[in-house]
Formats: C-alpha cells, structure tokens, sequence
C-alpha cells in the first residue's frame, strides 16, 4: 500500500479543506500512516465476485406527494449565521480552489 | 426524598401515577443529584431548566438536535450553536411527556472510545473517577449509572451505546440499523449511524425504544419496527443461544472480563437455554480495519458541512473564502476528526477507492454473511462487549490504534446493521463487566427477553459501589 508522504498529505489535506500547522503535519503523517497500515488488512482478502454492501438494509425508494409543507422561516435559517447581510449569508471573497 | 441512585425510569413513573412525587419535585432531585456530583464526573454540557409537565426526565447525548438548547456534538466547531428544530427523537420524547434534563458529553463528533476526544473536557467513570466512562456516550452511561438521569439516548456508530453501558455498568441498546430517525442528528456515518437508548434496566431501555422507533418521513432510511414487547418472563426455554469463538476467546480479553461472561453463559443453561458454539471467523480480524475505513470515509463527507457559512464557529484569521473555510476547520475540529477526515478524504480519492472503500464494502458482506448463518442456528450470540473493564484516563490517548481496539468486539455486529444489547454481568477489579447480546436484524424483542430474564438470574447492583 502506498506510504502517505508529506506532498500527498498536503494534497489530501487541500481537498479537505484543512490549513494543517506544522506541529500537527509532523504528527498527523505518523499516525496516518500507522492507521492505513492497520486497515490495509482488509486487502488481505480476495473477494473478487463479492458484492459490496453499501447499505445494511434492503432500500427502496421512498416517494412522498410533492406538496408544499411548512418549512424554515429565512430568520430561522439564519440564526445560527456567522454573519449575514440582509436575507443572506455574508462570506469573503473569492478564493480560488 | 427521592435517591435517584435507586430510581428507575418504571419505579418514577409509579410515583408520579400514584401523586407521591410531582413531576416539578422529580426534576429538581435529578437537578440536586446534578449539582452534588456533576462538578466531579463532568456528564453533562449542558443542563437544562426545567420545561415543566408531569413526565419523566431523560438526558440527550449532545449529537442529538434539540430547538432552543445548545447542542455541540462534543466539538468547538458547533459552540454557540443553537437548533431551531427538534430532532425527531428528541419530539418523540417531548411528545410522551419526557422532559429533558439536559445534554450529555460525548467524543468529538461520536468519535472515540473514551469522551476523553470531547473540546469540552473528558466525563469520569462514576465507579473511578480516575477511569475513562467509555465512548463516545461516555456522558450520557455515566449520568444514568451516577443516578443524573434515570435513562439517556445516545447513538451508536461503531459501539457508541453499547461499549460505555459496558463500562459504567449499565443497560444500552444499538437498535437495528433503520429503526429509529437520524432526522436532526449530527451525522458521523451514515450507513452505520443509530439512536439508542441508555438505563438502568432491560425494561426501561425496552419502553425507551419503543418512545423513539418507527418510521419517519423526515428520514428516508427508517423502516417499521416490530411493536415493543416489555420483557416479563426469567426463564430462556427453547433458546438457542450461540457463542462465537472468535469473540470470546480474543487474545485482548482480560482474564476477569471472560470469568465474568464465561458464568453468564452458565447461567443461560441453567434457564433453560441451549448453548451452542459457532464461529465468525472474518469479523473480528477484519471488523475493525473495514469499520475504520468506512466510518472515516462516511465522516469525511459528512463533516464537508461545517464550513463556517452557515453556523458554527467561523475563523477571524481568513482572508479569501478557501483561507476562512480552510482556518474553519482547522481551528474548529480536535486531532481525532481531522484523523478522520484525512483517512476518509484519501480512502474515496481516486486511484485508492477501489483498494480501500470498495474493499471494505465488499468485507462488510463477508461480515453479515457470517452473521446470518450464525443465526441459522442460534437466536441470540453473546459476547463480552469490551474486551477490558473501564481504562484510566489518559491511558489510549497517545495510540489512536490503541484506542480504536476498545471497539473490537462490538464492531462486527455494527457492520452488519445487527441490533445489540448490553447488560452489566458482574464485577472485575470492581469494576462492571458488560454482556453483549446480538440478535437478527428486527430482534429487540428477543433481547430484550434474554437480557431480563440474565438481569434477574444475574441481580447485578447498577449503583456503584463508592456512591452506595
């Protein structure tokens, strides 16, 4: 299995969304890759024709009437907002990803 | 005077049907038993006051959604925030009168083994306070056991429910993966999540699930459960009870933990049971390497939300947008969500899926498989559901992996979607010992029955013995 180098760490971090500091990179990339050994276990076993099980129970789908029901007042929805301006949440901008 | 150390939910509810206590005077014992030993034991975040009504009080592990009180899920990332909307299972509590006490500590996001991963400060074990209550519903066994509430929900991921009851000798149900609403839960991972109950006795956790399951349009996932059964019978006839190999024979047991299940399946023969060995040879070995690539992978998508738009903290250190949500979450979560996320993150990225997630899927079948021809033959497996009794504080904290293996025995059942039970089968170091039983999916009834009629064979003191 692959050893989870600095680089990579620091990618899988970016994709993330996490601005990892340096004291927790040195820590994070031992214990990363202490755990993905562990579970690379699971590759121990050769289960080529069997199927995956994504879900524990049998799903259907489930269909309601598409009718209007009362929801959320926009006040509501912002009460816990970090802030806000007028009817909107407020972020800074930009910011390339 | 009412000794809620001695109160279960079934003997409050008597004394509020004969008047011999208010429901005013019922909360205010729990509030009084808060006040004396919380400050110690650290159950609770939040308290609450009282809402008023004649119904019985109950603690909600802080995962759980509540409108008007704070619920953080243990993390920095939710302080401040508020619900302005009632989890399903928290109105289904209100709406049979239960009033609630307050909201219990847990692990970061339900993720740990011990509470001691909460921003908020670890709970203590009310039997040693030295020691960890288990986790992540370490608050919500602890306040149930230390007599702050006569029963408690929690949730359960991986053994969330389960493993704490264990180490504060207590009741708690893992239900059947589906039967009770996520609607208004802080999700951890998703095809493992469940709400369950805590208490101090296999009926009152039987009544508590029946409150809280059942279908709900506001969660797609929950189908109809079987009606609840309370358990009356003390006898097991024409059971047939399994015992796997792998999971009570693991070089991690210690010795008093197996002495202690070992005279609980001795006393399911003397009931009347018929006690058989079968074997589960996959899911111990691989139950918890699948179980720490899904649950991680689920969590990394789940957590994707707290990204300081919408509520939460939000970081002042941002510049553009991708600085604010990258300091966000950086600052918002604890060591043990960020391992997660990384895991998770790297596990569904492409060129590695198919090597990690897609194998531990294709493990989680090997895993129920093994399970449903167990129950070919037997109707409930028992197990111990920690390998140890409580551990001191501190003692996991340095190893995740060292952590991760408190799990061992209660995540196979988990995988497979399988309802279980815990219940207190003895004393080890005078610490509890915790019996796990696991039945088929849609089996609560079952063990329910089994569970009770152990308890009464057993008679196993839910007070612990410093607090007696």
């Amino acid at each position: 299995m692959t050893e989870i180098s600095r680089d990579l760490l620091l990618h899988v971090a970016h994709l993330a969304r996490l601005e990892l500091r340096e004291d927790e990179l040195a820590r994070l990339e031992v214990q990363l890759n202490d755990i993905l050994a562990a579970v690379s276990k699971v590759a121990e076993l050769d289960l080529g024709d069997v199927p995956p099980t994504s879900h524990p129970l049998d799903v259907v789908n489930v269909w309601a009437e598409d009718e209007p029901l009362p929801c959320l007042s926009v006040e509501d929805a912002l009460r816990n907002a970090p802030d806000r301006e007028g009817d909107f949440f407020r972020v800074p901008p930009g910011g390339s990803s | 005077m009412i000794d809620t150390l001695r109160l279960s939910a079934e003997g409050a509810k008597d004394l509020l049907d004969r008047k011999e206590v208010s429901g005013d005077e019922l909360f205010a014992a729990y509030l009084d038993a808060i006040g004396e030993r919380d400050p110690e034991l650290h159950c609770y975040l939040h308290v609450c006051e009282d809402p008023g009504g004649e119904g019985i009080p109950i603690a909600l592990k802080d995962v759980i959604g509540t409108k008007g009180i704070p619920t953080t899920a243990g993390s920095k990332i939710l302080q401040g925030y508020v619900p302005v909307y009632d989890s399903t299972v928290a109105a289904r509590c209100k709406s049979h009168g239960l009033r609630v006490l307050g909201k219990t500590n847990t692990d970061e996001f339900a993720m740990g083994s011990s509470t001691e991963n909460s921003a908020y400060g670890p709970s203590h074990n009310p039997w040693d306070p030295a020691r960890v209550p288990g986790g992540s519903g370490g608050g919500s066994a602890a306040a149930v056991s230390a007599g702050l509430a006569p029963w408690a929900l929690g949730s359960d991921t991986g053994g969330s429910i389960k493993q704490p009851s264990a180490l504060c000798g207590n009741v708690g149900l893992r239900p059947t993966y589906g039967t009770v609403s996520r609607y208004g839960i802080v999700a951890f991972a998703s095809s493992l999540d469940q709400v369950g109950p805590v208490a101090r006795t296999v009926r009152d956790c039987a009544y508590l699930y029946s409150v809280i399951a059942g279908r709900d349009p506001c969660d797609s996932t929950t189908v109809d459960a079987p009606d609840v059964v309370l358990p009356q019978g003390d006898d097991l006839k024409g059971l047939r009870v399994g015992i796997p190999r792998e999971l009570n024979e693991h070089e991690a047991i210690e010795p008093g933990v197996r002495k202690s299940v070992e005279l609980a399946i001795a006393l399911c023969r003397q009931l009347g049971a018929e006690v058989g060995e079968c074997s589960l040879p996959r899911s111990v070995d691989f139950g918890l390497p699948c179980y720490y690539l899904i649950a991680p992978a689920e969590a990394s998508s789940n957590l994707a939300r707290y990204d300081g738009v919408r509520y939460g903290y939000r970081s002042l250190d941002s510049g553009d947008r991708l600085d604010m949500y990258k300091h966000t979450r950086d600052e918002g979560f604890g060591d043990e969500p960020k391992r997660r996320i990384l895991v998770g993150t790297y596990a569904l990225s492409a060129g590695y899926y198919d090597a990690y997630y897609g194998q531990a899927q294709k493990v989680r079948t090997v895993i129920a498989r093994e399970h449903a021809e167990a129950f070919e033959r037997f109707d409930v497996l028992v197990t111990p559901t920690s390998p140890t009794v409580a551990f001191e504080l501190g003692g996991r904290t340095a190893d995740p992996l060292a952590m991760y293996a408190s799990d061992l025995l209660t995540i196979p059942s988990c995988m497979a979607g399988l309802p279980g039970l815990n219940i207190p089968c003895g004393l080890s170091e005078g610490l509890p010992v915790g019996l796990q039983l696991i039945g088929p999916q849609f089996s609560e009834n079952a063990l329910f029955r089994v569970g009770h009629a152990l308890e009464q064979a057993i008679a196993f003191d839910v007070v612990p013995e410093r607090l007696r």
